[in-house]
């Protein structure tokens, strides 16, 4: 042994070195691995959890509907008795949790109906489209359309 | 100093086991648990999507929901979901022309005249969920993944901003947030999708154009859909496991 | 971000027009690439015994441990979250090209270039320690570990050590920046970077550069001390630089006749991108300047009989030529293949700030900063003892 050593001391030195950095490597690699990795997959299984516990802010027709089923009335038989509450009337959750907090205000209808119902090439033929002013002029789309239930007559 | 050196590497030693230890505890405290939500298992869905061109009316309503739902930027140019409006000159679908005016956020304003024999259409776009997804594969450190659901998902915490995730999605999903310096990207609405909701895009769909299916679900609509209508995939060459099927894609579509 | 849309033409995915991986990106590879190509010069001697260039073997070997010791910070710079890069040794995904960079990176540092420099160096340094005093001599005396032994046969081992390690660094050095090639190669999604051919690519236009970085450094560097440059060996340098070129250019043309001759979607698209933005970074300075002309220069001076003079004007053009065409190259790659949309339809443009995070000054800096370090290296351990003629 003391034979091979002889001549070689350094390169032991060396060796040695290199030995103690991957000891602390892998002590390191135990301490600050992130708890739950690995658990599904290449991943920090945590990371499910903090995905899933983001705030929400649509409350989703049913929850609409569960209060306000004078609408839900109003709105039988029309095409748009299809469209989520949310659609036009903004996010609301909060306002679904607690309605004294947050009063949902009206939209915009000269803007808001115009997003889907101003004509134009890509739409497709069942949507009812109009030109603006050849349809109305300067007249508000809710002068003549309630919109629960726009159809006429 | 009155210490000999004996007790100071006892004492070093024994500091230094229990931090570890304290370290690794608190990890488990706060690390939350796998199940994304209670009453929820993960081993039982298999989440995908369908998109029905033929109903899709470019009102970028899915565009605002998601913007607000998940507190996207709303400067440009950062969609989670976005919306693509084509234009395919008369018998040419080598050469259409798309536009996505803030990605679909106001609408579209009109742009073509009728009658010249082209044929328009809109392209609601998202991320595609890949059941063998180039995007988790590429990840150097393990900060987006697939979810056993079927979601691809991004972890914040752990993404260093190297943007390789985002050069390899093919279908151009992903960018970068500039608030947290991380990858974002459409998450499938898993924050409700986990509570029984539907995702904010699906919801505000006025034509239900856009809808969320359950593979694993036996009685979902998205079976019998798939079973009806002839559907597709983008870039199917990539053979990339795209879980969005779009009825009524076009050839021009890119 | 308003200004960028501006900067569109045509349709590109809304997430698509902002670039993503910037001029730091393109420094990464262009200075992995100087690294295993210098080193490649040094290994020339060590295991194929080509003893005409001995005397730039250890200037090479100190060159690549400047320009890898600067590698990882344009990495660091451009990273959302450098102080999470630690990530990619606690749970490196290995399914990821990208993962391998901490292991691949740390293995040629440590393993490769510093122990190989530290062996061949060994006698000088502990005769440095015995000589001299104070901070030095302690720094000397760590740097030879503590040990004082230089007999012949320790000597002979370090030297028989030192040659399995140089061959253990040759495949060390191709996959230090052939993966590189690979980060690129592999993603199916850019087809201007999607093709089996980009790692070889990569590592043969790495040689290229770093052959002709260690000849400019050699010239300069005698210049600048006064010495005569040993012709024999520049002369060998070039010889090797232009049969390097001559494979590197054969194979960048064989992924452009492949590309032209398929022809497949992305063609069109790509063909405009090549013959208008990116018309001067690749045809002008990449191909003409940065190919064909130093593989003129190189190969006149293989054919026609000329004067030392004039051969030295000819590698020094050749060799800052190949500097240049090369960082064209890595451009050309990284920023190429994200100023055109995914979509076939449109482009963007890449601006580049000049005092920003990601802007030309820190990359200028990047480029200076191996220099600041080589100069510091070869006042630490002169690569010239050896050369000197004795008096």
């Amino acid at each position: 042994m003391r034979k091979f050593l002889k001549d070689r001391e350094h390169l032991v030195r060396m060796a040695g070195l290199f030995l103690a950095g991957l000891v602390v490597f892998l002590i390191l690699r135990v301490i600050l691995v992130p708890q739950g990795f690995y658990e599904y997959g290449h991943f920090r299984t945590g990371a499910l959890a903090d995905n899933a516990a983001r705030p929400i802010a649509y409350a989703g027709r049913e929850a609409c509907e569960s209060c306000h089923p004078d609408i839900v009335d109003q709105r039988k038989g029309s095409h748009h008795s299809a469209i989520a509450c949310e659609t036009c009337h903004g996010a609301l959750a909060k306002h679904a949790d607690d309605p004294s907090k947050l009063k949902p205000t009206l939209p915009d209808a000269g803007k808001l109906c115009l997003v889907c119902h101003r004509e134009e090439m890509a739409k497709p033929k069942f949507l009812k489209q109009v030109n603006p002013r050849e349809h109305m002029g300067s007249e508000s789309c809710v002068a003549c359309h309630k919109p629960h239930h726009p159809e006429m007559a | 100093m009155g210490i000999d050196r004996r007790e100071f590497l006892k004492g070093t030693g024994k500091f230094i086991l229990l931090t570890s230890a304290a370290a690794l505890a608190w990890d488990s405290l706060i690390a939350g648990r796998p199940e994304a939500a209670p009453n929820y298992n993960l081993q039982d869905h298999w989440w995908g999507f369908t998109i029905d061109i033929e109903k899709c009316i470019g009102c970028g309503s899915c565009v605002r929901a998601c913007k607000t739902e998940n507190d996207v930027l709303l400067e440009p140019y950062y969609f989670r979901t976005w919306v693509e409006r084509y234009h395919v000159p008369k018998g040419d679908i080598e050469h259409p022309e798309v536009d996505s005016p803030n990605g679909g956020y106001d609408g579209f304003p009109p742009r073509y005249k009728p009658g010249d024999g082209s044929k328009n259409f809109f392209v609601p776009k998202l991320c595609n969920h890949c059941a063998h997804s180039p995007c988790t594969q590429v990840c150097p450190v393990g900060a987006t993944f697939d979810s056993p659901d079927g979601v691809i998902l991004v972890d914040k915490t752990y993404c260093i901003g190297c943007r390789y995730c985002v050069q390899a999605c093919p279908y151009g999903c992903r960018f970068i947030d500039p608030r947290t310096m991380t990858v974002d990207k459409c998450s499938l609405c898993y924050h409700r999708i986990t509570k029984g909701l539907t995702t904010a895009c699906c919801e505000t769909c006025p034509t239900g154009a856009r809808m969320l299916g359950d593979l694993k679900n036996p009685k979902d609509p998205i079976h019998e859909f798939l079973r009806t209508h002839k559907v597709q995939v983008l870039k199917p060459q990539m053979a990339t496991g795209a879980k969005a099927y779009y009825n009524g894609l076009d050839g021009s579509v890119r | 971000m308003e200004s960028l849309i501006h900067g569109v033409e045509g349709f590109m995915y809304p997430n698509e027009i902002e670039l993503q991986w910037s001029i730091l990106i393109v420094l990464y590879p262009y200075i992995t690439g100087l690294v295993a190509g210098a080193f490649i010069l040094a290994s020339l001697e060590r295991v194929f015994k080509v003893e005409e260039v001995r005397p730039t073997y250890r200037l090479a070997l100190l060159t690549a441990l400047a320009f890898l010791l600067v590698a990882p910070l344009p990495l660091q710079l451009h990273l959302g979250h450098p102080e999470r890069a630690f990530e990619m040794f606690l749970t490196p995904h290995t399914t990821s090209a990208m993962a391998m960079f901490g292991f691949v990176y740390l293995w040629y540092l440590m393993v490769v270039l510093v122990v190989e420099i530290w062996l061949d160096y060994r006698k000088e340094i502990v005769l440095m320690a015995r000589r001299s005093t104070g901070v030095m001599r302690q720094m000397y005396r760590a740097m030879a570990l503590w040990s004082d032994n230089i007999s012949e046969r320790s000597l002979q081992i370090d030297d028989k050590v030192g040659r399995f390690i140089t061959i253990v660094g040759i495949p060390s050095a191709f996959l230090l920046h052939g993966y590189v090639g690979f980060i690129f190669g592999s993603v199916k999604a850019n087809p201007w970077w999607s093709t089996t051919l980009m790692p070889v690519v990569f590592l043969f236009s790495a040689m290229v550069s770093g052959i002709a970085l260690v000849m400019l450094v050699y010239m300069v560097a005698s210049w600048r001390r006064g010495t005569p440059i040993d012709m024999r060996c520049l002369d060998t340098i070039a010889r090797y630089l232009l049969y390097t070129f001559i494979i590197d250019f054969a194979l960048e043309m064989l992924d452009l006749v492949h590309r032209i001759y398929e022809a497949d979607e992305s063609f069109k698209s790509l063909d405009f991108m090549v013959h208008t933005q990116l018309y001067v970074p690749h045809i002008v300075i990449q191909i003409v300047l940065g190919t064909i002309l130093p593989i003129a220069l190189l190969g006149l001076v293989q054919l026609v009989r000329l004067r030392e003079g004039i051969r030295k004007g000819l590698y020094a053009t050749a060799g800052l030529l190949t500097l240049i065409g090369i960082f064209a190259m890595r451009w050309n790659v990284v920023i190429g293949g994200q100023l055109f949309s995914k979509s076939f339809l449109g482009y963007t443009t890449y601006k580049l700030d000049f005092a920003t995070r990601e802007g030309l000054l820190p990359a200028i800096i990047f480029l200076i900063l191996p220099f600041l370090i080589l100069w510091v290296l070869v006042k630490l351990l002169p690569p010239w003892e050896r050369e000197e003629p004795a008096a």
